[in-house]
């Protein structure tokens, strides 16, 4: 008798406090996500579709796992698109313009406006330029140190590209394989990085 | 050796950028102390009490009966434990979606009409959802902030927002953590508060509401929100909606205990 008083009790007073909380399940929360957004202009509710990529990265807290990394980084790199000429550097000049440049995409952008890759933002470039941000590394004399060999062009080419192709999770955006930059777009960057005149190389 | 020259050359080079870089970030840093001086918002904090008090909308009433989760009308203090669950609505809420509330269900306003711009724009006269913000978050200057964890739909709110925190999407891939997780990140000059620390989610969940001088406006919490999106490339949110809510219920209990100091002003 005395025990299963206890015993209700008990039960009560579990019941009174938090351990019946239940948290929200993934797709309980993500269906709350996405009713709290709505397309404006350019930018539409189907940008909260993650991608393989995406989920993969949020999951596991942009540290996947090896087998799965190795995975990511293989379809990454099978989506860079080299250029078919061959003709690897544009002009730095223009490359240090979109280098500076951080719109596109927004939804206060046009479906016209032509997109700026925003280096500086993230990365050190020219010396000239010390607003700079430092979620990146240093891209300082970026080809100075590493020469402008085709093997150097291939793989600066495929960073900017799709920069999980060599590393999975990157915080850094897929800058081809998002169409946010075109590929004459990438090459004048590729020229800021790598041609020996460059602002980015003295 | 010439080699040796050659990158001890190339180390002062970026010694003397870097030494540049510091020289403005002082600068910066003093322009910031310079601008705590005067601060237009308490012009708004004025204007903010005036709305409060005044009998408005299609009821013809003030705003005394809101309950921001202190009781009717208590205004001092009520900031800080905000985003809380209300039992009347059935749901969290922060100031911002609470005020919504009380001017539609209390004053008689129309829902749709006050979300539909919510925020002023350039140049323009502020809007009343802004200028009671700025009155109610200055009667919690000093309080140390305490969004509260006790309801489970509190816990389910901070759950979800953590959620969206982390979630990368849109074509950046980008999510709030990836410029707001990680110690000492600068986007150019500016710099970004880790939220996964207490002291820089203290310092900068205290300082919102703020004066933004650039833009000649009082930006609210949801506001803050919402530009961050709009540089993250996702789609845009929705003023008061659950995501937005429950994405500062996170911050705010992150935030635990930091003094509140708002109406701020920032560059």
């Amino acid at each position: 008798m005395k025990k299963s008083l206890i015993f209700v009790v008990t039960i009560a007073a579990l019941a009174g406090c938090e351990t019946l909380y239940t948290p929200p399940t993934e797709q309980e929360t993500q269906a709350v996500i996405k009713a709290g957004f709505r397309d404006r202009g350019i930018a539409k509710v189907e940008r909260l579709n993650q991608s393989e990529l995406q989920q993969q990265c949020t999951k596991h807290g942009n540290n996947p796992p090896k087998d799965v990394r190795a995975r990511l980084e293989k379809a990454a790199l099978a989506t860079v698109k080299y250029p078919a000429d061959g003709n690897w550097l544009g002009d730095f000049k223009l490359g240090e313009r979109i280098a500076q440049t951080g719109a596109g995409l927004q939804w206060t952008d046009s479906p016209q406006s032509v997109a700026g890759g925003n280096c500086y933002a993230c990365h050190q470039l020219s010396k000239a330029e010390i607003s700079y941000g430092n979620i990146g590394p240093t891209l300082y004399n970026y080809g100075k140190l590493r020469g402008s060999g085709e093997g150097v062009a291939r793989y600066t080419w495929a960073k900017i590209w799709n920069t999980n192709s060599f590393n999975a999770c990157s915080s850094m955006p897929r800058f081809g394989d998002a169409g946010v930059l075109t590929e004459e777009q990438i090459r004048h960057l590729m020229a800021l990085l790598l041609d020996p005149n460059s602002p980015v190389n003295k | 050796m010439r080699a040796a020259i050659a990158s001890a050359a190339l180390a002062a080079t970026v010694a003397g950028a870097a030494l540049a870089q510091d020289n403005t970030i002082i600068q910066i840093e003093r322009y910031r102390q310079m601008l705590q001086e005067g601060n237009p918002a308490e012009l708004l904090v004025v204007r903010g009490e005036g709305l409060w008090q005044e009998k408005r909308g299609p009821k013809n009433v003030s705003l005394a009966a809101c309950d921001l989760g202190l009781g009717a009308g208590v205004v001092k203090g009520a900031y800080i434990q905000m985003p809380r669950y209300f039992a009347d609505a059935d749901q969290v809420m922060d100031f911002e979606t609470r005020l919504v509330h009380c001017m539609v269900s209390l004053q008689g306003f129309k829902r749709e009409e006050l979300t539909k711009t919510p925020y002023s724009g350039a140049g323009q006269r502020q809007t009343d959802i802004e200028s009671l913000t700025a009155f109610v978050v200055e009667q919690s200057r000093g309080a140390k902030i305490a969004v509260p964890q006790e309801h489970p739909q509190e816990k389910a709110s901070f759950d979800r927002g953590r959620y969206l925190f982390y979630m990368r999407a849109g074509p950046y891939d980008f999510a709030c953590s990836t410029c707001h997780g990680v110690d000492n990140q600068r986007i150019r000059l500016q710099d970004l508060p880790n939220f996964e620390k207490p002291e820089p989610a203290q310092r900068a969940f205290a300082t919102w509401p703020a004066y933004r001088v650039s833009q000649g406006a009082l930006r609210t919490m949801q506001w803050r929100l919402w530009d961050c999106f709009r540089q993250m490339r996702w789609p845009e949110p929705i003023f008061a909606s659950q995501a937005t809510v429950d994405l500062t219920t996170y911050l705010g209990v992150r935030a635990a205990g930091g003094k509140m100091d708002s109406p701020s002003i920032k560059r």
